[in-house]
């Protein structure tokens, strides 16, 4: 599995992120600079976490105006894999590659420990995960409060878009939405970070099995 | 031309921020506030000089990244 990881001013999650696609068995990673207008050939855009352009407007707002989106875009409108996590998945709803959008968190305060999610489904990003699973993975977020308009919170569910779920209320996310995927669930965007729950010294390693799913996926 | 573009929340939409602001009022004794939403105001200074033009730039600026349609409601005011 090639990857490709996007790099903004303020992104501090990249390595992380190259390291742990190499761990489970990415053949090459490239960290690719927000100016960027291509990508080289790659099967999966990691867009990582950090305080992209400082934050500024909203979380993620100027990153998903960066020349390298465009390139982001028409690899997930080619089927390509994308993967947002915490800034990253700002990123991706403020670009329009997924729905809703990611609010302040509702108890104002900043969020970083281990939380518990549940895997709701199966597919490209979970396929080594028993449906249902309950995981581990630290969250680092203060915006990651889940808001869309009703009709969209539906749908999302009726049709099996929400990947993750948080098993306690945590920032306010509609429905304890932790993570979900775009229509053709190639996009997936979720503000826990499986990057940092891959190695021993981690929380868990429960991280790793949704790595693994996309290097199986795209094997 | 300047224009002023005051962002909020769209009404629906939990602003705890501005639920904060309404408690900390309220600890300060100013009982009678109904409610609290906070927003942005963007000012900016155009070229244009033909309000109308302006005006549909300002629009579309909006739409395209000064406010996340989701969640926020803008408001455009030609102020000079």
């Amino acid at each position: 599995m090639r990857a490709a990881v996007i790099v903004f001013p303020g992104s501090n999650r990249e390595r992380d992120a190259e390291r742990a696609i190499t761990l489970a068995g990415g053949t090459e990673t490239h960290l690719v600079w927000h100016t960027e207008t291509s990508l080289p050939a790659v099967d999966l855009v990691m867009v990582p976490g950090g305080f992209a352009h400082g934050d500024y407007l909203r979380a993620g707002a100027i990153a998903a105006r960066s020349p390298v989106m465009r390139a982001v875009a028409d690899h997930a409108a080619r089927g390509g894999y994308v993967l947002g996590v915490c800034n990253g998945f700002q990123v991706l709803t403020e670009a329009r590659l997924l729905p809703g959008a990611l609010m302040r968190n509702a108890g104002l305060t900043f969020i970083c420990r281990p939380v518990h999610l549940a895997v709701e489904q199966s597919g490209p990003f979970t396929g080594a995960y028993e449906t249902g699973a309950e995981v581990t993975f630290p969250v680092a977020h203060h915006d990651g409060n889940f808001r869309a308009d009703e009709e969209t919170v539906k749908r999302l569910e009726g049709e099996g878009r929400v990947i993750f779920r948080y098993r306690e209320a945590l920032n306010g996310s509609v429905n304890d939405i932790a993570g979900i995927a775009n229509e053709a669930g190639n996009v997936l965007g979720l503000m826990p970070h499986p990057e940092n729950a891959v190695e021993p010294l981690h929380a868990s390693e429960d991280g790793m099995p949704l790595f693994k799913s996309i290097v199986a996926a795209c094997a | 031309m300047k224009a002023r573009v005051t962002i909020t929340l769209k009404s629906g939409v939990l602003d705890p921020q501005g639920k904060a602001i309404e408690g900390a009022l309220s600890d300060l004794g100013f009982s009678g506030v109904v409610s609290a939403r906070q927003g942005k105001i963007i000012d900016l200074e155009l070229q244009s000089s033909d309000e109308e033009a302006a005006r549909a730039e300002v629009h579309k600026m909006c739409e395209d990244l000064l406010a996340n349609t989701v969640v926020e409601r803008y408001d455009i005011a030609i102020v000079s």
